[in-house]
């Protein structure tokens, strides 16, 4: 068990100055993630938020190895340098024992989307990397445009809200479960606001032996449309309600992280944002039950996976 | 306060002083993100407890733990107000920004 003050007095691997949004949630992941390991770290970022808010060229933000990737290819870009790193070794050029971890990043966008089949073929050849997704339900770098991640009845600006439609009318993808399915050693579900979960989790990403991946919900204050200074709150709700439940899954076996000890409405988590405003008019009633429906469905299936 | 290294200035004065890669070679230390600033968050150290929470949730990496005690670097605070939002003991007020 790590404690916070012990975390606090380690070096900052990605450093202040960089130019996210108020109140953005993905500096507080990848605050704890960078911590969660004191070896030589090289990181593979597709484009996103991420990307180019913390290299703005001639500048950088990060104190790691880092290396810019396209959309859709962060993960074979880091299963190639961990290829190239195992034949270093094999060659005698850098020491055998010398352990060096690899760290391929991407968004929503990145992850569900373009990139699923690199992240796939990557997880799939069974490289020892560590992909982090962080999932802010939109392409939030280009304009908030829909994604796979986007949840059902959320207004983005490529299936906005109006008279004809109210918001998406798909479901989410379950990213997570994708990739339980290729079997692969450690795959887990995070959120920022439960640090030591997230770090216990990165740790043993880290450790493993072959791919990991951790999906992990990432604060938007600006496709959300909430206050920015309620985000941990909202977080919090997220957990509550079971939208986003925290949990992972070794070798195949499930386990549940965070049971809420009274299962909240999923309204707490619509109401505060903005997206989901038009889901409070008369017509709409029949969206949030389904809603509701859905996240019960899912919370049902995983409580059945992890009493297997 | 830690020490920082690597925001100075960076001047090209000819294509030759171009990186050869696309590179990056300085640090975004130099982007003083404190003029994004309307209101900014002041701690009360008598009322605070040490619990690290405001280093925790702080995005833009502006509050660091100083011999126990949280120091907010203002070149850098964005003023969000999560850390004053979050602070168990509402130590943290966010006030007005003099102009």
């Amino acid at each position: 068990m790590a404690k916070l003050k012990e975390l606090a007095a380690m070096e900052d691997r990605l450093v202040a100055g960089h130019g996210m949004c108020l109140g953005c949630g993905i500096p507080l992941i990848f605050k704890i993630i960078l911590r969660a390991t004191e070896d030589p770290l090289i990181i593979a970022n597709a484009t996103g938020c991420l990307e180019v808010c913390t290299t703005i060229f001639p500048r950088t933000s990060w104190n790691v190895t880092w290396i810019h990737s396209a959309f859709e290819n962060a993960a074979s870009t880091i299963a190639g340098v961990e290829a190239m790193y195992k034949a270093l070794k094999r060659k005698g050029k850098i020491p055998e024992d010398k352990k060096i971890k690899f760290l391929g990043v991407g968004g929503d966008g990145g992850t569900y989307d373009i990139g699923l089949q690199a992240l796939s073929g990557a997880v799939e050849r069974g490289h020892d990397i560590v992909y982090v997704c962080y999932d802010n339900n939109a392409y939030a770098n280009t304009g908030g445009q829909r994604s796979s991640a986007t949840p059902l009845g959320a207004s983005a600006t490529t299936s906005p809200q109006g008279l004809k439609s109210p918001g998406k009318m798909q479901r989410r993808k379950d990213l997570t479960r994708i990739l339980v399915a290729h079997n692969i050693p450690y795959v887990a579900q995070a959120s920022p606001i439960r640090w030591q979960d997230l770090y216990n989790k990165a740790k043993k990403a880290f450790e493993v032996e072959g791919p990991a991946f951790l999906n992990v919900l990432c604060l938007c204050p600006t496709e959300w449309k909430y206050d920015e200074s309620q985000g941990i709150r909202l977080a919090q709700t997220a957990i509550d309600t079971c939208v986003w439940p925290l949990y992972e899954v070794e070798d195949g076996k499930y386990k549940i992280n965070y049971k809420p000890k009274e299962k909240k409405p999923v309204l707490e988590w619509l109401k505060p944002q903005g997206r989901f405003r038009h889901l409070f008019k008369e017509e709409n009633a029949s969206f949030l039950e389904e809603i509701q429906k859905q996240v019960d469905e899912d919370w049902e299936e995983l409580n059945k996976l992890a009493s297997l | 306060m830690k020490k920082k290294k690597g925001a100075q200035k960076i001047v090209f004065k000819s294509e030759k002083d171009f990186p050869l890669m696309p590179m990056s070679i300085g640090s975004m230390l130099f982007n003083k993100t404190g003029a994004w600033r309307n209101i900014k968050p002041v701690i009360n150290l008598e009322k605070c407890i040490q619990c690290g929470i405001c280093w925790k949730f702080c995005p833009d990496v502006a509050i660091f733990i100083e011999k126990e005690w949280p120091v907010i670097d203002y070149e850098y605070c964005k003023g969000c107000g999560l850390c004053a939002e979050e602070c168990p003991t509402k130590c943290i007020a966010m006030v007005e920004e003099e102009k």
